[in-house]
């Protein structure tokens, strides 16, 4: 083992805690203080000095054993299951989709958990959505939320203004989304990577400034609100049937009880995010599925083959931005009011962490980051100030130990052997 | 000789800024013949290639491909047209597969095109009808055929990635070949290959020039494949054509000596 180096190591640990402190002062070091008149600014210099303190002898201690440690984190010891067991991952799936059809009905399954469950599996639909572009077609796309939004609004504003209901705006929801996703595509189908990133995410805001500024049309800030509810073949979810209407209780001759609405709600998106798997599933045995994989290996190789370029990276942002836009009108019909709020930029980075952290490509992957990212914090309300931060040690971990995501491997969509064996 | 030539290279000229990478160049190639373009590093041979296969548009000359149809002027084509509707395949020097997919997916995408007009753009696929399983079945076939001609049909499950070198140039060629070129360009197939890989490589090219009736425009530097197997040589020095003949007249010709080859034993290796 090497000597220990002092020198070094006071000098990491006080370079340390100065650029502790540099960050400290403003984000620790000041507060506004609400004395009665007016507010006024304090300062917590003894914040600043122990986080400078923690850090720096922290990064000394780090620099002092280094030569311990092994070079590089070692790679985590997860075995692939993918690999090993290859039938595991078609098992897991089901059993994850039965469950998710019982769970409404499962004894300790109240309003709440049902509830949670709903939103959650909006993010697993907008991951599987945002995995045909990031994941299949590897185009960095920050600006996902924007097709959330569009759907949304296109629900929100059909269903007040034109009165539609909810089953018919919804494919108009992903047909509008998807026409968007074709309108940022042309622009952007030059750039890739990083490029590609920083475009994208510029146009998921100018969607969301544009929401926020064209009173006339989106009502603004405000947003829009009184959103109907879906119906169930022209039956009602409401305690007292409008006029003309029956109500599902009524027709059934149940028990009026707000649960119902609740369950309702959370079988169309069980069964919209299982079409959307369903759908990625089938499309990447086709050809079009192929040829987005191809052009995120190498689109030079793909030209050179005939492939154009142009159409696949178009179909690929308009098939994503459909899935986006079901997602956002059905978000738009259980909340029943929605505004440029819902759809900021850290939706999209919740959005592609989920597809990053579950394993690009990954269809299961995407449904375990999603219960991690967006279920765990439900559940943990009360840690809610802790999230970002939590999301951001799950990302540098996944980083280091799983580079390439929780479930990483891919399987051929075509095989010889099969045949051969079969 | 075939008197139609397959294609025509006529006055081309590429310029990078003041760099004349291909200058004034025109030659021909015939079918079913392999036509190999040699020359020092830097000659030009790969900007010529990009040339031919759209990637580059030259500033100056024509491009001519003749199809059974007519002639096809390449220079006016988009680089996915020139491998779609003119029927021009080509590998990388630097090989370019889709290495996280496997060996057997990578030559189906070669087929996407006629795929893609079987599944009604993937529509048919998507509702299960039969007609694109029929196709998908065919076009697993061919790649079959081909996996089992560059002797990857063993390995057709596994990653492209994973191959080692050689066997990811036979498979650039096989994927190539996919798309049922009338012209296959190989930008050095046997760079890196051991003495045997590149036997079996001569093989490989002389059938799919004899046996599918395919023009071949072969850069290479390995002089035993060049003098071997190629029917014409073309050699590029600066970009510009300094001979060109058949194999026996190349290797005695003073210039390309002078410019390439230097002493006539090391040519023979
Ligand atoms: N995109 C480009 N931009 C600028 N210069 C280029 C470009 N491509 C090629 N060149 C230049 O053109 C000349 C010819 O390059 P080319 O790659 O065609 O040579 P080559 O004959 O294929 O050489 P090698 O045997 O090393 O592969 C070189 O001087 C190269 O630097
Ligand atoms: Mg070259």
């Amino acid at each position: 083992m090497a000597a220990v180096n002092l020198p070094r190591a006071l000098r990491d640990g006080v370079l340390g805690a100065v650029v502790a402190a540099a960050l400290a002062l403003p984000m620790l070091g000041f507060r506004l203080v609400d004395s009665s008149q007016a507010l006024t600014l304090g300062f917590r210099f003894d914040w600043v000095l122990w986080a400078a303190l923690v850090v720096g002898i922290g990064r000394f201690l780090l620099s002092l054993s280094r030569d311990a440690l092994p070079g590089r984190l070692p790679a985590l010891a997860l075995p692939n299951w993918g690999e090993r067991f290859p039938k595991a991952r078609l098992y897991l799936g089901w059993g994850l989709a039965g469950f998710a059809i019982v769970l409404p009905f499962l004894p300790f399954a109240d309003r709440s958990l049902v509830d949670k469950a709903t939103l959650v599996l909006i993010y697993v639909m907008l991951g599987w959505g945002l995995n045909i572009v990031v994941g299949l077609a590897g185009l960095l796309d920050l600006g996902f939320v924007a097709f959330y939004a569009v759907g949304a609004y296109s629900y929100a504003l059909l269903a007040t203004k034109l009165d539609l209901s909810f089953w018919l705006c919804l494919p108009l929801a992903g047909l509008f989304a998807a026409g968007f996703g074709v309108a940022l595509g042309f622009p952007v189908l030059r750039l890739r990577g990083d490029y590609l990133a920083i475009v994208t995410l510029g146009f998921g805001e100018i969607v969301r400034v544009i929401l926020q500024n064209w009173q006339d049309f989106t009502n603004g800030p405000a947003g829009i609100s009184a959103i109907p509810r879906p119906t169930l073949f022209g039956l009602t979810f409401t305690a007292n049937a409008p006029a003309g209407k029956t109500t599902f209780a009524d027709y059934f001759g149940l028990e009026f009880s707000g649960d119902h609405r609740v369950i309702f709600l959370y079988f169309i998106i069980l069964a919209l995010a299982l079409f959307t798997n369903l759908f990625t599933l089938r499309i990447r045995r086709l050809p079009i599925g192929r040829a987005w994989e191809a052009l995120r290996e190498d689109e030079i190789a793909c030209r050179s083959l005939g492939l154009n370029p142009t159409t696949i990276k178009l179909s690929a942002f308009a098939t994503g931005a459909m899935f986006a836009g079901f997602a956002g009108s059905f978000f738009a019909t259980r909340q029943g009011f929605i505004s440029p709020e819902s759809f900021t930029f850290i939706e999209s980075a919740v959005i592609l962490a989920i597809v990053v952290l579950g394993g690009m490509g990954s269809q299961i992957g995407v449904v375990l980051a999603a219960l991690l990212l967006v279920g765990l914090p439900e559940w943990f309300r009360e840690l809610q100030q802790y999230r970002m931060l939590a999301f951001g040690g799950a990302m540098v971990l996944i980083m280091l130990w799983k580079p390439s995501g929780l479930l990483s491997h891919r399987a051929p969509t075509i095989r010889l052997g099969k045949e051969k064996a079969a | 000789m075939s008197p139609t030539p397959l294609l025509q290279v006529e006055h081309v000229t590429m310029r990078f800024g003041g760099l004349f990478a291909v200058n004034d160049l025109s030659f021909t190639a015939r079918p079913r013949q392999i036509t190999a373009i040699i020359g020092p590093n830097g000659a030009g041979k790969t900007t010529l290639f990009n040339c031919i296969t759209g990637f580059y548009k030259p500033q100056v000359g024509r491009i001519t491909l003749h199809q059974d149809q007519g002639p096809v002027y390449l220079e006016r084509l988009d680089d996915f047209d020139i491998a779609k509707k003119a029927r021009v395949g080509r590998t990388f020097q630097n090989i370019r597969l889709f290495a996280r997919m496997s060996v057997l997916e990578n030559l189906i995408v070669a087929q996407h095109n006629a795929l893609m007009r079987a599944s009604v753009f993937s529509l048919a696929g998507l509702l299960g009808l039969a007609r694109y399983s029929k196709a998908e079945k065919l076009g697993t076939d061919k790649a079959r055929y081909w996996l089992n001609k560059v002797g990857l049909l063993h390995l057709a499950d596994e990653d492209a990635g994973s191959l080692p070198y050689g066997s990811q140039r036979r498979l650039e060629i096989a994927r190539a070949m996919c798309i049922d070129p009338l012209l296959l360009c190989l930008d050095e197939p046997a760079a890196g290959l051991n003495p045997r890989e590149s036997q079996e490589l001569n093989t490989l090219l002389t059938g799919i020039r004899d046996e599918h009736g395919i023009g071949l425009l072969l850069i290479e530097h390995d002089m035993s494949v060049v003098m071997g197997i190629s029917d014409w040589v073309v050699v590029l020095d600066y970009g510009r054509k300094i001979a060109a003949g058949n194999p026996a007249e190349i290797r005695a010709d003073e210039a390309v000596i002078r410019a390439y080859l230097g002493e006539p034993d090391e040519a023979e290796a």
